[in-house]
């Protein structure tokens, strides 16, 4: 059984979920340096969804596709264009390469519906998303930090978080 | 009329059979578990984070810290993420010497995992030392290759840090010889084993559709029956040359896992016998000549993934063009693996949650990054 590329996937999601696909705008990956070569923006060949309607579209890939293995979810901080980011990997059990979707949220209001009622592997995935970068998974069973402790505040992975400092519990005591 | 009442208890996280730092909080009602919740995070250091602040070669010794068992395999992902990032070739020689010491890595870790599985029963130490007493041998081949036991950091982009000894090849085939007889040994001590049979058969089941529903990979979603290897599905380096077969298990219960390794220890010894064979007449060195250590990827994202000896490992690593990555996301098998682990021990008693989260096979600086 022949595979899908991301283009077909778009071309069907187009037809199938009208109004789900969005364009992948270039993104800037560091900064703009104050003196030197700019870097080059980042143009994902992946697909972009938007946010409301990721649930809609993973379950088209499942039921209708047939990627009904969900791999992985990533988080990437893009602080320069104040998005994050949101890579869902998905898999056939039949093999072959996967099918990536991608969903951008505004840094101030991260929130992105859950897949765990779908799929309970995304459980841990979204959990440590919501830990490390502070991304809120609406419907989600059960939302708490993962890593680190209950009463950490912020979110150690993203991109202004201070990388130097006393930032441990009794610190300001 | 006797009653019982709900009771919340915490197994870990200073426990022996927990394989680390490991706490579960377990509901139980009398003896029988009701709910179960893994609570992680107490050997967390952030990995991501500071593999963000060093340069993708000073990545590579760093992965080896992830799965300490394994640390070839981890290697292995790493390079071919940033290969893949970098547009870096590898020669046919450095790919053949790479899966030999992956598939000698999957032999060593099954054999750790399965002494540990059978001492977490109860038999105390004497199938955990026959496992370890294998190991130690692929250690020696491991410390001739690459300098270390343990924390290998073989691998470069591009191909492997130095090429096999001269001695290497006579021990690896002196190995070769000896494997089946400790493999038969192994199964004939434990396959009928009462012990083995009461604690395994039957416990801790994971139905296949379940199973598929919690994204696990490696031996414990083979172990319920589905047929899932990267090395076939979707064949990275060069797996498409070798003749191996995928052992599946029917029921997905502890006894399939444990059956399900011991089945791809003995596959993993038929490749690296085709590797013996092949190897000599593989063109190119042990490393790209042309591959730069410090790479400046140009920008975008990539992702490779290979089946590690506990299920799949991918890294995402998205480039900003400069000598550090600007995201680097290790997909852990032994932590997707956790999440099923309240669904599989529902219903068993609490003796069981010990030999169930052995038989899944967790390393700890893997799950908790």
């Amino acid at each position: 059984m022949p595979r899908l590329s991301p283009e077909e996937l778009r071309e069907r999601m187009a037809r199938d979920l009208p109004g789900a696909v969005l364009e992948a705008t270039p993104l800037r990956v560091a900064p703009p340096p104050a003196h030197g070569p700019q870097p080059a923006p980042f143009v994902t060949t992946d697909t972009v969804v938007a946010a409301e309607r990721i649930v809609e579209a993973a379950l088209y890939l499942r039921d209708t596709l047939g990627y009904a293995f969900l791999s992985d979810i990533a988080v990437v901080d893009y602080l320069a264009d104040g998005v994050f980011e949101l890579v869902y990997r998905f898999y056939t059990i039949e093999g072959g390469d996967g099918l990536v979707l991608k969903v951008r949220v505004p840094r101030e209001a991260p929130e992105v519906p859950s897949l765990t009622p779908y799929w309970p592997g995304a459980n841990l995935h979204e959990r440590e998303a919501f830990d490390l970068f502070g991304i809120i998974f609406t419907d989600h069973p059960y939302l708490r930090r993962i890593y680190m402790w209950d009463e950490f505040e912020g979110w150690p992975m993203r991109k202004d978080f201070p990388k130097q400092g006393d930032k441990y519990i009794g610190a300001d005591e | 009329m006797f009653k019982t009442e709900e009771l919340q208890i915490n197994i870990g996280p200073q426990h022996p059979s927990t394989h680390g730092v490991f706490r579960m909080l377990v509901t139980v009602d009398g003896e029988t578990i009701i709910d179960l919740k893994p609570v992680f995070g107490y050997l967390h250091r952030n990995h991501e984070q500071i593999a963000e602040q060093n340069t993708y070669l000073q990545n590579m010794p760093y992965t080896d810290r992830l799965d300490y068992f394994n640390s070839m395999a981890n290697n292995q992902a790493y390079a071919m993420a940033v290969e893949k990032l970098a547009g870096i070739e590898v020669p046919e020689r450095a790919e053949y010497i790479r899966v030999l010491m992956v598939e000698l890595t999957r032999i060593l870790n099954h054999a750790g995992a399965l002494g540990f599985l059978i001492n977490d029963m109860g038999m105390w130490q004497t199938q955990l030392a026959f496992g370890m007493r294998e190991r130690e041998k692929i250690l020696d081949l491991f410390e001739m290759a690459s300098g270390a036991r343990m924390m290998c950091n073989y691998f470069r982009f591009g191909g492997v840090v130095r090429d096999l000894p001269p001695e290497f090849m006579p021990k690896l085939k002196e190995l070769l010889v000896a494997m089946p007889a400790f493999v038969d040994e192994l199964e004939r001590l434990l396959r009928e084993n009462e012990i083995l049979m009461q604690r395994a058969e039957g416990i801790g089941v994971l139905p296949k559709e379940l199973a598929l529903a919690y994204s696990v990979t490696g031996p414990v979603l083979r172990g319920s029956g589905v047929p899932y290897d990267i090395r076939k599905a979707e064949p990275y380096s060069v797996y498409d040359r070798f003749d191996f077969d995928i052992p599946v298990g029917s029921v997905g219960d502890v006894y399939d896992r444990f059956l399900v390794r011991i089945e791809e220890m003995r596959q993993s010894k038929r490749i690296i016998e085709q590797i013996v064979e092949q190897l000599p007449d593989a063109r190119g060195g042990h490393i790209n000549p042309k591959a730069r250590q410090n790479v400046r990827p140009p920008v975008g994202d990539a992702y490779a993934r290979i089946e590690s000896p506990k299920g799949e490992l991918g890294f995402y690593l998205v480039s900003d063009g400069s000598a550090k990555p600007y995201r680097y996301k290790v997909r852990a098998p032994s932590f997707i693996n956790l999440a099923p682990l309240g669904d599989m021990c529902r219903g068993y008693k609490v003796a069981d949650v010990v030999v169930i989260l052995g038989s899944i096979d967790i390393v700890m600086g893997e799950v908790d990054r």
